[in-house]
């Protein structure tokens, strides 16, 4: 034991990455050096475009068309993994070494079964026989916690949950005894509960199978939940690496302090009460069903995405959505904004009956109540100089162009983005578009803004800013928000009330503190244990 | 930076629109240097190229002067491959526009009478609508682009189909913006690479359905196209190759041209590429 504990089984030396030319940067990977023990998980935390699944790309043997590894080595049980040929890596890859990736629909073959396709990763190393693969499949599936294996074992991807098709692949990766695994994000694009068994799992396998687990996130509190060691890397390089107790409570470096300070740690939020009690927004009994038209052989399908939801906001008020993918709470958001006409249910905006308001009439309505999107990317016509996408709103009801266009400027200025109205969408980065998309909705002076997952796409310390940003311009401009989000950790810095949704319908409301701090329901209950983080206390900054 | 800078930046771009200037100025010259008609039989028949003075690219069957054939030509078949574009552009973008913004019984009406014109083969149709009208140069050119829209429409529908729900359309509808200001201003811009590289190859497809309807007799009897010289020449084609060959390379040279010209003017008019080049 002594020995596997002191050699490492990978080792990273001095490895640069290099990048093709026109790329921002000369090296995705700059010097890094690291060691992952037998029988630990060592966490690569970092934003996006800081090189943290580089080194781990490289290690596999799946760097992309044109990136190169240009120096250092990474020793594999004493093999030069950079060094190996393709087909050397093919017959590492899996038996050795196993990796799991963030999105396991799109890792999964969508036309094959779940046991064909675990099955396939021992006929790819030619091991066992047809029927013991079969078995093996079954044993695998069990491992990773499937619910009712037997049946798993002859569904098709789409028919498993996203955390189920998550076990999949860790199933398929464990299926050769790997010494090592590789998990790049696994867990991103799982809600918080599923996130929270997988982490379970991934630590629990860990433990049982004696593996070494190199784990890829950009998430600290993930982090506090799983790893032993921590690698902190910004721009390719490592900017701290150390015991994952020692790091996040003491963080010597101070990117990494920004990180930790980023995450809304504290999920406990202050008590806080809205200005005034005139009521803005009044939802009472809103239903919305989808119906998929039905064809010949198949029957329509009707899904109840909002059922009898009521709440209500008070002007200057934030109220956060709560709710795991499926919640129904981005159509409750959709309705709210009217890009959705909920099927009953009363939905009134300042007295006016916002519900019933059809072609024109609502159009001229529609300023008063504004939409922040969640993907800074798809939300800014890419043809149009920001400066117009902000003014067209305000021409549209009725502004002049040179007034819309001042304006638009000034708004520019108060989202933190001077003198940016001539350019391009696509000359900004994720964070500044959302800016952009928080101005346009601010050039419609609306009552009511709606924001949809707005910060959910994007780093965390871009996220804080945003919210810092959105707080500021509440204060500011006593703006109405209503926040959507699956991240209990954001709806806890922003919102005063908090509506927790499952399953269309709502389970709970209330004042933020008293449902993060006493919550009623079970399953309000069970997300919050399952944020990840949440028992470690983070760093004392 | 200007808009004809970014196009200029396109090398290809610049030599498609150099021999598209070329030909138009064929066109335009064709009057000039060749003031005879070129249907005159001026000569013995069958002089191959550069044999007689005056004869650069030869004779043909009936003893007529080919580099004016091709000169007269080129004034047609640009005619005809622009303006049935033309046409056929216009009606087809708005009907796949209607069709893909509002969807529903709109959208199954508009398809379903695409779909009329589509299940009879192309050349067919236009062949009987030739005949129908009398061959004159505005019958093919209608002919043409009543058979070449429905592409268009679907192309069209699909693009707006999958744009419309886009986050800037919605983004666009909340803020009170008619429909037709978002057709226009938000989801069309952003169908034009795909329209002007069919337009481009819509073009090239006309003038050669014209050449095919020249060879079956039903062109314009009173103006001399490429087509018709291929359809003429096809016959003797081991005989006197360059019959053939001079008119072929003046339609592939034009297509050529209109397709590199279409993509210049696509990355011109995209704001992601122009800025990145510059």
């Amino acid at each position: 034991m002594t020995d596997s504990q002191t050699t490492p089984l990978l080792s990273l030396r001095h490895v640069s990455i290099a990048l093709p030319k026109g790329a921002d940067r000369a090296l995705a990977v700059e010097d890094v050096s690291y060691d992952v023990f037998r029988g630990e998980i060592l966490c690569v935390v970092g934003e996006s475009g800081s090189g943290k699944s580089m080194a781990a790309n490289a290690v596999m043997g799946l760097l992309p068309k044109g990136v190169y590894a240009s120096g250092g080595e990474a020793l594999f049980d004493g093999q030069d993994l950079l060094t190996l040929t393709e087909k050397q890596h093919r017959t590492l890859r899996g038996l050795r070494i196993g990796m799991i990736f963030q999105e396991p629909m799109t890792a999964l073959n969508p036309l094959m079964r779940v046991g064909a396709q675990i099955a396939e990763v021992f006929e790819a190393h030619g091991q066992f026989s047809g029927r013991e693969r079969q078995q093996k499949a079954l044993a695998l599936l069990t491992e990773v916690g499937i619910p009712d294996p037997d049946k798993a074992i002859r569904a098709y991807p789409f028919q498993l949950s996203g955390g189920q098709r998550q076990r999949v692949m860790i199933a398929m990766a464990l299926a050769l005894e790997p010494e090592l695994l590789i998990a790049d994000e696994p867990t991103t694009a799982l809600d918080v509960t599923t996130q929270a068994q997988i982490l379970e799992l991934i630590r629990d396998l860990q433990r049982r199978r004696g593996m070494a687990v190199m784990f890829i996130t950009h998430d600290f509190g993930v982090v506090a939940e799983v790893a032993n060691r921590v690698c902190v890397m910004r721009y390719g390089q490592i900017v701290e690496l150390g015991e994952a107790e020692a790091v996040l409570k003491h963080p010597s470096h101070d990117y990494t302090r920004a990180l930790i300070e980023a995450i809304p740690s504290d999920v406990i939020p202050e008590a806080r009460g809205a200005e005034t009690d005139t009521p803005l927004l009044e939802v009472v009994g809103l239903n919305k069903v989808f119906r998929s038209k039905g064809g010949l052989f198949k029957p329509a399908r009707e899904v109840h995405a909002l059922q009898d939801v009521s709440f209500s906001l008070v002007k200057g008020e934030t109220i956060g959505i709560v709710g795991e993918s499926g919640s129904g709470k981005s159509t409750l958001g959709r309705c709210v904004v009217r890009l959705e006409r909920p099927d009953s249910g009363t939905l009134s905006l300042s007295g006016t009956d916002f519900m019933h308001l059809q072609g024109e009439a609502l159009r001229r309505e529609r300023h008063r109540v504004q939409m922040i999107f969640q993907d800074p990317y798809a939300s800014l016509n890419p043809r149009h100089r920001v400066g117009y996408a902000i003014a067209q709103g305000p021409m549209a009801n009725g502004m002049s162009k040179t007034q819309a266009f001042a304006k638009a400027k000034e708004l520019l200025a108060l989202v933190g983005l001077e003198g940016t109205d001539d350019r391009y969408p696509h000359e900004f980065s994720g964070g500044q578009r959302q800016r952009i998309g928080i101005a346009r909705a601010l050039a419609m002076q609306p009552e009511l803004i709606v924001a949809d997952e707005a910060v959910s796409a994007l780093d965390v310390s871009i996220q804080a800013q945003i919210l810092e940003l959105l707080e500021e311009l509440k204060q500011k401009l006593s703006l109405s928000l209503l926040f959507i989000t699956h991240d209990l950790r954001v709806a806890a810095q922003i919102c005063d009330h908090i509506v927790v949704m499952q399953h269309g319908r709502i389970v709970e409301q209330g004042p933020a503190r008293e449902v993060f701090l006493a919550p009623r329901e079970a399953y309000t209950r069970e997300l919050l244990d399952a944020i990840p983080g949440r028992e470690h206390e983070l760093a004392d900054v | 930076m200007s808009f004809f800078a970014r196009f200029a930046q396109n090398r290809g771009a610049l030599i498609g629109l150099i021999i598209l200037l070329t030909i138009i100025a064929m066109a335009i010259l064709a009057p000039l240097l060749f003031p005879e008609s070129p249907w005159r039989m001026v000569q013995r028949p069958f002089l191959p190229p550069m044999e007689v003075d005056g004869f650069p690219l030869g004779t043909d069957t009936m003893g007529r002067n080919v580099a004016a054939g091709l000169m007269h030509g080129a004034w047609v078949s640009l005619l005809i491959g622009l303006v049935s574009t033309t046409v056929a552009l216009a009606i087809g973008v708005p009907l796949g526009a209607i069709a893909g913004y509002y969807g529903g019984l709109i959208d199954d009406a508009l398809m379903r009478f695409t779909e009329f014109f589509q299940t009879i083969p192309n050349f067919a149709l236009a062949i009987v609508l030739v005949a129908i009208m009398q061959p004159s140069i505005t019958s093919i050119v209608l002919a043409i682009a009543i058979v070449s829209w429905p592409p268009v429409a679907r192309l069209v529908r699909a693009e707006f189909l999958s744009l419309r729900n886009r986050e800037y359309v919605e983004a666009a509808r909340l803020v009170g913006q008619s429909n037709t200001t978002i057709i226009l201003r938000q989801i069309l811009p952003n169908t034009l690479s795909p329209i002007i590289v069919l337009a481009s190859l819509m073009v090239a497809t006309a003038i050669l359905l014209e050449s095919a309807l020249s060879f079956l007799g039903l062109g314009d009897p009173n103006v001399m196209s490429w087509g018709y010289m291929i359809g003429a020449a096809r016959t003797v084609i081991r005989q006197a190759w360059w019959l053939s060959f001079f008119p072929g390379v003046a339609i592939l040279l034009t297509v050529l041209a209109l397709n590199l010209v279409g993509e210049g003017l696509d990355d011109a008019l995209n704001p992601k590429l122009a800025r990145e080049r510059s």
